[in-house]
């Protein structure tokens, strides 16, 4: 097994599409996990059970498939119902919607870790419950899961290439389709796994930065 | 330190007749009948202090005028106005003349203590940013912390924490003031500021306190009555110097010289 270099240069071109692409999903998966996570954590802990009931059976069912069977479930399913997305978008979703079904347990420790003692004084001081949550309870409990969210991200970073069996071409899907043309395969899967690496890296750097600036 | 009450009131001026009443007032956890049948009432502009050995429902009587808890059975009113039971609409406005200060402080930790003072006068009292922080400012000399305003609470001593708290919870101008225990949490050497912070508020206010306490002296400084109870009812009421100097029930008595 020789290593080319002209193979990889060959190769970089198709890498920098696919890195692009990554990122993306990387991105945009983390931030609709981040938001929709938040969402069904709240919905979670509203009074009334016929909103509790579905959103959990629901974000259990999610948590408890496959990422995969979820992205062939969107992409080849929702068309036939008249649901078109473009492939990434799709996979994006699904990313987001598979792990916005962790984050929402994250948020639920965190908003738990919330001493019982600061609902006592905002209800001591009258705040309404909407203030509540987004002054005291909400700032407090986001503050303690960036760590736990950040970890997630790393390992959305490490399913960002399943989306390649949905046509999606991210790193893994470049490096596939250039090995296919050019029948090499050391150079192209190890520029990205050392792309997957340094990303990684990258974005952990990214988290424990913004960990910092919340936790003065 | 004092208080100058001519310029801003911490309460409307004290009215006749009783501003807290409890009526038959039942509580229970599962099967722990905590007060039973609890009857008695405190007068605008008094200070009432609450003493008994542990478990005894102290707490649970605090916690159930703040609306932290609900009563089983009886009735709670305050100012004229039900507080229990009571809708929720009118439960939140009858709280409003409610204010606690709790053993453990409860400050905001992700707010500074200018904005911890601001925050409810602003959201739920209506008040300007403007009105809300001078407010504050004063409450803050008041409480000799006037450099503090910019700080987190969690870079602040115990002591320091607990007379933000009592700050917080006067900057709602609350008719009645709910304190637990406020000085156990601390270390001993800051108990004796914030306790004469409170003298001081009980002097020069009018202002109704119900206090919890430990502290004797304390009691005895501040109170125009002291209710011993023990076990969820009052076994003995009576203005200080009868309770500490000549306590009908042997239990108070024992009670009182085990704690002094
Ligand atoms: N949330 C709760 N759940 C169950 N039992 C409770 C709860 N809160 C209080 N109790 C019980 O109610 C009783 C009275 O408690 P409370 O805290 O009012 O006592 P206290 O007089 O304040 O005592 P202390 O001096 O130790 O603070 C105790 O027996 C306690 O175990
Ligand atoms: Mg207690």
């Amino acid at each position: 097994m020789n290593w080319d270099w002209s193979a990889v240069s060959d190769f970089m071109p198709h890498f920098w599409d696919g890195l692009v692409v990554t990122l993306e999903a990387l991105a945009l998966g983390s931030l609709i996990s981040f938001a929709l996570g938040l969402v069904w954590a709240l919905l979670m802990r509203t009074p009334t059970r016929w909103v509790r009931w579905p959103v959990g059976v629901v974000t259990e069912f999610v948590r408890d498939t496959p990422l995969l069977v979820q992205l062939f479930f969107l992409f080849y399913v929702l068309p036939e119902r008249g649901v078109t997305m473009s492939a990434l978008t799709t996979g994006v979703v699904a990313i987001g919607l598979h792990y916005s079904t962790y984050t929402m347990q994250v948020y639920r420790a965190g908003i738990e870790a919330v001493p019982v003692g600061q609902w006592e004084a905002a209800t001591a001081l009258s705040l309404p419950v909407r203030r509540t949550w987004t002054a005291v309870i909400l700032p407090q409990a986001v503050r303690r899961v960036v760590p736990a969210l950040g970890n997630y991200v790393i390992a959305m970073l490490k399913d960002t290439p399943m989306l390649m069996v949905i046509t999606v071409l991210e790193m893994l899907g470049q490096a596939r389709l250039f090995s296919q043309q050019t029948f090499r395969f050391t150079e192209p899967l190890t520029v990205i796994g050392v792309a997957f690496v340094v990303v990684s890296y990258l974005a952990s750097l990214l988290l424990r930065t913004l960990e910092r600036r919340l936790v003065r | 330190m004092s208080v100058d009450t001519s310029k801003q009131p911490l309460t409307t001026p004290a009215g006749t007749g009783p501003l807290v009443r409890l009526e038959q007032v039942t509580k229970r956890f599962g099967d722990n009948t905590v007060l039973d049948h609890l009857d008695f009432s405190v007068d605008a502009g008094k200070h009432v202090t609450l003493i008994g050995p542990s478990g005894s429902g102290k707490t649970t009587i605090l916690r159930l005028l703040m609306t932290l808890t609900k009563p089983d059975e009886g009735t709670i009113t305050v100012d004229g106005e039900r507080l229990f039971p009571a809708s929720e609409k009118q439960c939140r406005e009858v709280r409003k003349k409610i204010g606690m200060v709790f053993q453990q402080f409860n400050l905001f930790p992700n707010m500074t203590v200018l904005r911890n003072l601001t925050e409810a006068p602003v959201t739920v009292l209506g008040l300007s940013k403007d009105e809300a922080e001078e407010r504050a400012r004063e409450l803050l000399d008041l409480v000799g912390l006037a450099d503090k305003c910019d700080v987190r609470p969690t870079q602040l001593s115990g002591g320091q924490q607990q007379r933000v708290a009592i700050a917080r919870a006067l900057a709602m101008r609350p008719k009645v003031l709910l304190l637990d225990e406020v000085t156990s949490a601390l270390d001993p050497e800051l108990v004796a500021g914030v306790l004469d912070l409170l003298r001081d508020i009980a002097r020069s206010t009018d202002i109704t306190m119900l206090c919890v306490t430990h502290e004797m002296n304390f009691a005895r400084d501040i109170s125009d009555q002291v209710l011993m109870f023990d076990s969820g009812r009052i076994l003995e009421a009576g203005p200080p110097e009868k309770i500490f100097g000549d306590p009908e029930q042997e239990r108070t008595r024992e009670f009182i010289s085990a704690v002094l």
